[in-house]
């Protein structure tokens, strides 16, 4: 009931959002035609607003764009004005989606391991030695660790290339320089959220009951101590779905992160309105998943 | 085993599976060049195309009455085999080459031209740089919307091969702009059925030397050799890549694992490494049509006085700022009119005289520099992560400081809220540089006139509009120059609504063992289609040789 409540809820939060980003975008001072040559006259400029109906009072123009998404279309990009916004995310977010499950994958499965090891191995000096690498993975940016292994495993030794997009290896260096990050976040996540599970009464139950230490480990401290890295996980994979401005600059890489930015930037009308609400709508229906999640693992949560 | 467990090990799987998805991208094949061609080009369109990294594209795609010659940038003929210009240098007949195809049954005729340059000026095209074709007669009122029909616009077809032009007045570099990218023939039967998505029609015609044949954004987009092309035996190349870079350092890392052939524009390279680049023979610096300057709100006191204005002109010593912070090729400024623009000996401005700049600003009523307000000097940030807009800033800042005893602050602002202020007039002193669009002193100049859209300095003098009138009216080229360098004398050494610093240099990077054809002209444009590659050359001789043996 609960779920189905939120899930209703979607869209009329949807149509604020963009309604929100609609005026806000138009709000900011410079436009999206303002350049360093102005054209030779007034009257372009009037042409030009008047083709894609900037002079048109904004609610006229919000009910325009909200007549085309109902058709699915939304509207043409102003920067590039040969393409539509449509087209534009349809060619880079697959390209996103792509690196960012790459990087997604990354995290958890170097994430996860890191920081059951060090919660398991408490005290002990490859506890701290893992900990020091999780907490060096979420301090170093990757404007740093980008470069650091470009040098590295692309120019001095050669295994990978150093940018572009279009085979597996290509996949690898950016991975890494978007995961690592969440990899350090995922760790001490999980490493934090184990060290309070094991002070449950549970686990001493367990414990007296006679169980090895793996079993209480694996077996019961977690499943319950991994909750908190899943509610993580939904807007960590939003995030890393919508591209990362950063890696993709870096590597070149013709996703849709790049635009998140540039179109901003660029005063792109459209596509900053489309993108917020790609980005919205992810965000949206990912943490829907995980709360729902979340429920079916945990017997102690109960959403009313 | 425990559910997690088994959770956890999809991950690895999973990542396996799209590691394997990814390999099965389409392999396609590589390309004969490879250019790094800088920002992403926004449009392939030639009417609504604006930056130069759209232009280097447009210039393999499509073709006009004039192209570029690729060692001089001078016009030369492109879909026009000859033409005639009236006396009195208003009207101009083009006759195109015979046999101009689109493709196989469908001829680029006259009527293709007209069509092009009035779909420029349509209002509904929404061009902006419709204001390239404002020379012709009509043009501009048929843009404005004031003139409802095109065909009393002065460009007509007087045979499926002969082009007439009607002039409002003797246009010196009438045929430079049939060259440049606005003026280009588009096909008209693609754009006729499919309207802002005619670029992704396939096949899509072109009048240039090659084909669109994969345009991926923010990413590449690639040409394929037109074998309909009037000169398609002299184009050498098959298939160029051209690559959108927006990281210096990725660019020349990409160049220097030889996975990119060419590198245009400097603000592809990484700036603190010019000094080390420039001892390579990859290396090209050349002088360009370009000019970095600034600025004054000549509306606000105190510089509305022109002796104020004259005082931190002279108090700049420019020579100083270049050498400090400029070493890839740049030249400091004293005119606005970059060294080398065709036919034309620039005025010479006013040069480096703290003494004079401080007697003028006494003059002004602020000796030794009391009593002068504080003031901003407002610019964008600068590109490619390098911050020269700020370190001149701060070089001005210190010289009138010290010569002058004036204080100025610096106003760093987000590059569309800085053009926002500037077109507002909302600033004392504004950051600015100007491209010429084509090779004549007119595309600097006519910036500073009263009327003009592009002067934003509020600065009008009947005296430079007559003296700008005058000379475009002039069909002799020494009498215009003179009368051009006269206007230009009250910009640069009376008046100086604007103070030059520097002008641009060109420049290109790439192994001229391997790559021919790429010359370093004024325009900095270099056809696709001249480009060529020395190996195959080899090859070719080697075979020869071995046959002859």
């Amino acid at each position: 009931m609960y779920f189905l409540k939120r899930t209703l809820f979607l869209l009329p939060l949807l149509l604020v959002i963009s309604f929100l980003a609609f005026a806000l975008v138009r709000a900011v001072p410079g436009g999206p035609f303002d350049r360093e040559r102005k054209p030779a006259s007034p009257e372009i400029e009037r042409n030009l607003r008047a083709k894609y109906h900037l002079d048109q009072p904004l609610w006229q123009q919000y009910l325009r764009y909200l007549g085309g998404l109902l058709h699915g279309d939304f509207g043409p990009s102003l920067k590039y004005r040969n393409h539509s916004v449509g087209d534009i995310i349809a060619q880079g977010l697959p390209v996103s989606i792509a690196l960012g499950t790459a990087a997604f994958c990354f995290a958890l499965g170097a994430g996860i391991p890191l920081g059951f090891y060090t919660a398991a191995r408490r005290g002990r000096w490859g506890s701290y030695a893992g900990s020091l690498l999780a907490v060096l993975a979420i301090c170093v940016p990757s404007m740093v660790v980008g470069p650091i292994l470009i040098m590295l495993l692309a120019i001095k030794l050669r295994w990978f290339p150093v940018a572009l997009w279009g085979s597996p290896w290509h996949l690898v260096l950016p991975t890494l320089t978007l995961g690592l990050y969440f990899a350090g976040r995922i760790a001490r996540l999980l490493h934090a959220g184990m060290l309070t599970t094991l002070h449950a009464e549970f686990i001493t139950t367990a414990r007296a009951k006679g169980l090895g230490e793996t079993a209480v480990l694996l077996k019961h401290a977690l499943p319950i101590a991994v909750l908190p890295v899943l509610s993580y996980s939904g807007p960590m994979l939003a995030d890393l779905l919508t591209g990362s401005f950063i890696v993709e600059n870096l590597f070149q890489i013709p996703g849709i992160g790049v635009f998140m930015v540039n179109s901003s930037l660029d005063r792109d009308y459209t596509m900053v309105v489309g993108l917020v609400l790609l980005y919205a709508a992810l965000l949206l229906v990912l943490n829907l998943l995980v709360d729902f999640a979340c429920a079916a693992l945990d017997p102690r949560v109960k959403y009313e | 085993m425990h559910p997690w467990l088994r959770t956890l090990g999809s991950i690895p799987g999973a990542a396996v599976c799209l590691w394997l998805l990814a390999a099965c991208s389409v392999a396609e094949p590589k390309a004969d060049l490879v250019v790094i061609n800088g920002p992403d080009p926004q449009t392939v369109d030639p009417a609504l195309a604006t930056g130069i990294e759209d232009l280097r594209v447009i210039n393999g795609l499509f073709e006009g009455l004039t192209r570029y010659d690729p060692v001089t940038a001078r016009p030369i003929p492109g879909l026009a085999e000859r033409w005639e210009i009236s006396r009195d240098g208003r009207v101009y007949t083009f006759h195109l080459r015979d046999k101009l195809i689109w493709s196989p049954g469908q001829p680029i005729t006259a009527g293709d031209l007209v069509y092009s340059w009035l779909r420029v000026l349509d209002p509904r095209t929404a061009a902006e740089y419709a204001g390239q074709l404002y020379y012709v007669t009509n043009a501009q009122s048929f843009n404005n919307g004031r003139l409802k029909d095109p065909s009393l616009v002065g460009v007509h077809a007087l045979d499926s091969r002969t082009v007439r032009v009607e002039l409002n007045s003797p246009t010196a570099f009438f045929l430079d702009l049939c060259a440049f990218q606005t003026l280009a023939v588009v096909p008209r039967q693609v754009i006729e059925k499919q309207g802002d998505q005619w670029m992704r029609a396939s096949p899509l015609p072109t009048s240039g030397p090659y084909l669109l044949d994969g345009w991926r954004l923010n990413y590449k987009i690639r040409l394929r050799k037109n074998p309909y092309y009037w000169d398609a035996a002299n184009t050498r190349l098959d298939l160029i890549d051209f690559l959108s870079v927006s990281a210096p350092n990725t660019a020349l890392n990409l160049y220097d694992t030889g996975q990119a052939d060419v590198i245009w524009d400097l603000t592809n390279i990484p700036n603190e490494l010019v000094d080390e680049l420039k001892k390579r023979p990859d290396y090209h610096a050349f002088p360009y049509l370009g000019a970095y300057f600034f600025r004054f709100n000549t509306t606000q006191k105190p510089f509305d006085d022109s002796r104020v204005r004259r005082a931190l002109a002279l108090g700049l010593d420019k020579k100083r700022l270049v050498t400090q912070f400029l070493h890839a090729g740049e030249r400091p400024a004293d005119h606005l009119v970059p060294d080398g623009t065709a036919h034309y000996t620039p005025a010479a401005g006013l040069g480096y005289d703290p003494d004079q700049a401080r007697h003028l600003l006494a003059q002004a009523g602020f000796p030794g520099g009391k009593g002068f307000p504080r003031f901003h000097y407002l610019f964008e940030g600068s590109g490619g992560g390098g911050r020269i807009h700020e370190q001149l800033g701060v070089e001005m800042q210190h010289a009138w400081e010290e010569q002058l005893g004036i204080h100025m602050e610096l106003a760093q602002m987000e590059k569309k809220v800085f053009l926002a202020a500037q077109n507002h007039l909302d600033y004392d002193l504004s950051r600015s540089s100007w491209i010429g669009d084509y090779n004549d002193p007119n595309t600097f100049l006519e910036l500073f006139r009263s009327d003009n859209g592009n002067n934003r300095t509020g600065w009008k003098n009947a005296r430079y509009d007559s003296l700008m009138s005058q000379a475009n009216l002039q069909t002799d080229p020494a009498r215009r120059a003179a009368l051009l360098q006269q206007a230009e004398t009250i910009l640069v050494r009376e008046e100086l609504p604007i103070v030059p610093i520097y002008f641009y240099a060109g420049f290109t990077y790439f192994n001229p063992a391997r790559i021919q054809g790429i010359f370093p002209n004024i325009l900095d444009v270099h056809p696709p289609n001249a480009i060529w590659k020395v190996e195959r050359r080899e090859a070719e001789g080697g075979a020869t040789s071995a046959v002859h043996h």
